[in-house]
């Protein structure tokens, strides 16, 4: 602040207020007194220590036990905790607390100095780079320095390369399900084949597609696989007549990996034959193709066509049309 | 001399007659430092994150970072004779069959939402009292990096355990990931090694977790307090402190005792809490399936206002040529936050920008006496809290009752509308509190007390101000706002033309004060009373 600012404060500063002495500081009974309860706390904290190493030992680990508050909640854990609680807190409390009345309390005052170096250092400073630089002679030889640009340059590039193997590149992986023509529908667990008369009006069914003996369902294959079987009555779709030949009796099946950001579409509330997604309440209407009603979502669950094989067992008519999940860069959406 | 003193001075003596470092010691331990409890919050920040590394370590001597298929057997017997990940299986062992492995792992999760919590409050402090001003915009930047990191490392912490909860998390955290233009689908699957889930990303994102971000926070925190100590604290505005001082306590012993028992208070507050709130109680969720979910899945909280945007979003993607651009996922969940992030690290600039300021600042202001600084804090504000309020919709629309698309429909509103009206707002209360300041100062503090006047009036007792506290009053600058071509605070003159302009609008709109009571008004008032 200049000086000329100066003369248009209000108020000059009064300086630093007087140093007020504390009871502790005056009277060696309030001190005698802080110092007593300075102890106990530290006294406290060795008791909850004890408390620590007697629920470690001796109280077993499946002791529940009823307490107001708590409900029905577990003995061990409950006082191990409290235990190492009080053992540190009240260390704490009594170092603040002796700080607080027994330490000095004087204020004092430091001085600071500009962050900014003076003027000759910060001269003397760029002298310096500059010398070291020209000594180097970088300027001076153009050669050393494009080759010395194009090596530290494809030097980074290593590092990235050595990430290459981190995983292998999606491919058509992302397009690509379990699915296809024929492939029977199994229960989702359980494995088993299903008829339409399993599933009644109204039923909702997580199936997976069959795999061959031998062949090990991973959490790859039902990240994109898991589909959603729902039937209602047929008259209440509201379907082309391409998408109704993908239905069966009734029934129709989609993908359960949201077409938004791929977590299961689990709720089906079967008074408005909804499907919901819980992670960001993206709603969609099954009599409609599980067009989005409502949310983030910006497409329709993918409908997998399904009719059933000679034995009566519903399979796959086709794979799916479009990829399931989550959209990305390279997806045809056509 | 006792016993403990000679050991004491033989230890002085044999660390200074082989470092030298007597001097600097003495003047380390004399550092002064101010006493504030809004100066505690950055103490709590680096607590938890000591609370962190122990905790954290304790609970990797039995984490098994696999996604190895295992079948589970152990005390929790619900879970019995289902497969799940090892990771998931050593999290239960950690929970049923480690004694005191719960209450770390509570410890744990309690230590990471303080830490967040306690960052964003110091932040907030830091930010409302200009205490990012010229020297410490380096420190508010490593702060800045600081927050980014610990979202990031509190959201695979939480992954780690690969529950239902936490792996339906990797699944959208990957398909933001897979968003990305050109190279999502690539980079999903370099992250994860083939698809999702693959069995890599828990191994890969353990040694992220508790190898890389804390290695790399440390530093971090490291730097950040070696500015603090050699740049010295910023001290509130009071009598006897200036520009040019600093007025506190000494680092030894007074500050030691109470810092180092705020630590142990901390920890046990924190070691309390694990003790008798649970927290992610993992055991319920079950193990990870991509084909299942639980109602009500939600991040933690500093997670929870980005998922509030993304519940937020219009539902629109482009599709054309072959290719999708997901702008519902890109906008809310890159583009927002990549501009929140980089106006925060680079508002101590904006703000030079806007008032043209650009010296060294010690002195903190009081939030008012800087309405508009105070203003847009605020709207930022309210736009996270209008964020994560959405994150919590489909919670708000059960227990209270509500339909989601009002709820929706608010936040969509909400989040453009509220955030300018907050701003209006807290300038406007700014202002009316540097009115009263200033009657304060001219005409004494209200009292409460009634006296009647002989002819049968009555007023109100006003009692004049001590010096000290008129002084805090008034103790603030007040900057003009700049002018066209007007030099700068700096001497640097302000460029003509348009961009000159718009800047001498901006900051004639940011300098919008109350003038403080000046020493002529003050003495006129001095007179009149005598
Ligand atoms: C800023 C630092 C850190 C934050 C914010 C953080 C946060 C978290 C969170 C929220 C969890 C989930 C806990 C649960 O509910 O189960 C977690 C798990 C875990 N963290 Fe950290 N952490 C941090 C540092 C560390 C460090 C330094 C280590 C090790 C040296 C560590 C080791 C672990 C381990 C092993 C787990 C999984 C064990 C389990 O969940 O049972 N963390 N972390
Ligand atoms: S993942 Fe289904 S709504 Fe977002």
């Amino acid at each position: 602040m200049s000086e000329s600012n100066r003369e248009l404060e209000p108020l000059s500063d009064p300086g630093l207020p007087e140093h007020l002495h504390r009871k502790t500081d005056v009277d060696p009974l309030a001190a005698k007194k802080a110092e007593r309860q300075v102890s106990i706390l530290f006294t406290l904290s060795a008791l909850g220590t004890i408390l620590f190493v007697y629920a470690y030992i001796w109280i077993p680990e499946d002791t529940l036990i009823f307490l107001p508050l708590f409900n029905v909640t577990n003995a061990h854990q409950l006082f191990l905790g409290l235990g190492l609680a009080m053992a540190l807190f009240f260390i704490g409390l009594g170092a603040v607390h002796w700080a607080k009345t027994l330490m000095p309390d004087h204020e004092v005052v430091d001085y600071r100095k500009e962050q900014r170096s003076k003027d000759e250092d910060r001269a003397a400073f760029v002298a310096t780079v500059k010398d070291g630089a020209a000594q180097a002679g970088l300027g001076r030889r153009p050669l050393i320095k494009r080759s010395l640009g194009l090596a530290l340059g494809l030097v980074g590039l290593s590092p990235i390369l050595l990430l290459r193997d981190l995983g292998p590149l999606p491919e058509n992986d992302l397009n690509e399900t379990n699915w296809k023509a024929g492939t029977r529908l199994v229960t989702d667990p359980g494995d088993r084949p299903i008829r339409p008369s399993d599933l009644e009006v109204g039923g909702v069914a997580q199936v997976q597609p069959e795999f061959p003996a031998g062949k090990v369902r991973h959490l790859d294959d039902i990240a994109q696989d898991s589909v959603l079987l729902i039937r209602i009555r047929p008259e209440e779709f509201n379907l082309d007549a391409e998408r109704l030949s993908w239905t069966y009796e009734g029934i129709i099946a989609f993908s359960k990996i949201c077409s938004h950001m791929g977590c299961a579409v689990a709720l089906y509330e079967q008074s408005t034959k909804h499907l919901l997604c819980p992670c960001h309440q993206s709603t969609f209407d099954v009599t409609r193709a599980a067009k989005v009603i409502f949310g983030p979502a910006a497409r329709p669950l993918p409908q997998l066509a399904i009719t059933v094989d000679n034995e009566g067992y519903l399979v796959a008519k086709a794979p799916f049309n479009e990829a399931v999940g989550p959209s990305f860069w390279g997806r045809d959406s056509g | 001399m006792s016993a403990r003193e000679r050991i004491a001075g033989g230890t002085a003596s044999f660390i200074d007659e082989r470092t030298g470092a007597a001097k600097w010691m003495k003047k380390t331990l004399t550092k002064v430092f101010p006493d504030h409890w809004s100066f505690m919050l950055g103490e709590i920040v680096m607590y938890s994150f000591v609370i962190l590394l122990l905790s954290g370590t304790f609970l990797t001597f039995w984490f098994d970072p696999s996604m190895r298929e295992v079948e589970y057997e152990g005390s929790y017997e619900p879970l019995n004779g289902i497969k799940m990940s090892a990771a998931y299986a050593s999290a239960l062992h950690i929970s049923f069959d480690i004694r005191g492995g719960l209450l770390m792992r509570q410890i744990h999760h309690w230590a990471a939402l303080i830490f967040m919590a306690a960052m964003v409050v110091h932040m907030m402090r830091v930010f409302f009292t200009g205490a990012f001003r010229k020297p410490r915009e380096l420190n508010w930047i490593i702060g800045v990096a600081l927050l980014t990191l610990g979202i990031v490392e509190g959201f695979l912490g939480y992954s780690l355990p690969d529950d239902l909860l936490s792996g339906t998390g990797i699944r959208i955290a990957e398909a933001i990931i897979q968003a990305i233009p050109v190279v999502g689908s690539y980079l999903s699957y370099f992250i994860f090694g083939g698809a999702f889930p693959g069995e890599m990303f828990i191994q890969r994102i353990y040694a992220v977790h508790i190898l890389l971000i804390p290695g790399i926070m440390l530093a971090l925190i490291t730097a950040h307090l070696m500015l603090v100590w050699y740049q010295k604290h910023t001290q509130y505005p009071g009598p006897g402190r200036t520009e040019k001082n600093v007025v506190g306590y000494p680092l030894m012993p007074v500050y030691m005792a109470k810092a180092g028992g705020f630590f142990f208070i901390v920890f046990g507050v924190t070691a309390f809490l694990g003790a008798v709130a649970q927290i992610n109680p993992i055991w319920i969720y079950g193990p990870y399936n991509p084909g299942q979910i639980g109602a009500g899945s939600q991040p933690d909280w500093y997670m929870g206002w980005l998922d509030g945007l993304v519940r937020a979003a219009p539902p629109i993607e482009t599709h054309a040529f072959g290719i999708t651009i997901s702008w519902n996922i890109l906008i809310p969940g890159l583009i927002i936050p990549g501009i929140i992030f980089t106006l925060m690290a680079f508002y101590p600039f904006i703000e030079q920008w806007m008032t043209g300021d650009k010296r060294e600042h010690h002195v903190l202001d009081r939030p008012r006496n800087n309405p508009n600084r105070t203003a847009i804090g605020a709207m930022s504000l309210t736009f996270t809290l209008v964020s994560l309020i959405n994150g919590g919709n489909d919670l708000l629309a059960t227990h209270f009752d509500l339909a989601i698309n009002q709820i929706m429909w608010f936040s969509r509103i909400g989040l453009i509308a509220l955030p300018p009206l907050a701003f209006v707002i807290t300038k406007r209360i700014c202002l009316s509190l540097q009115r009263a300041d200033r009657e304060k100062v001219l005409h004494g503090r209200e009292t409460g007390r009634l006296v009647m006047l002989p002819h049968g009036e009555f007023i109100e007792v006003h009692e004049p101000l001590s010096p000290e506290k008129a002084y805090v009053l008034t103790a603030h600058e007040q900057l003009p706002a700049l002018e066209i071509g007007e030099a700068d605070a700096n001497g640097v003159a302000n460029p003509q033309g348009l961009k000159g302009k718009l800047r001498a609008r901006i900051s004639k709109a940011s300098q919008e004060q109350i003038s403080k009571p000046t020493s002529k008004e003050m003495l006129e008032l001095e007179d009149g009373h005598h």
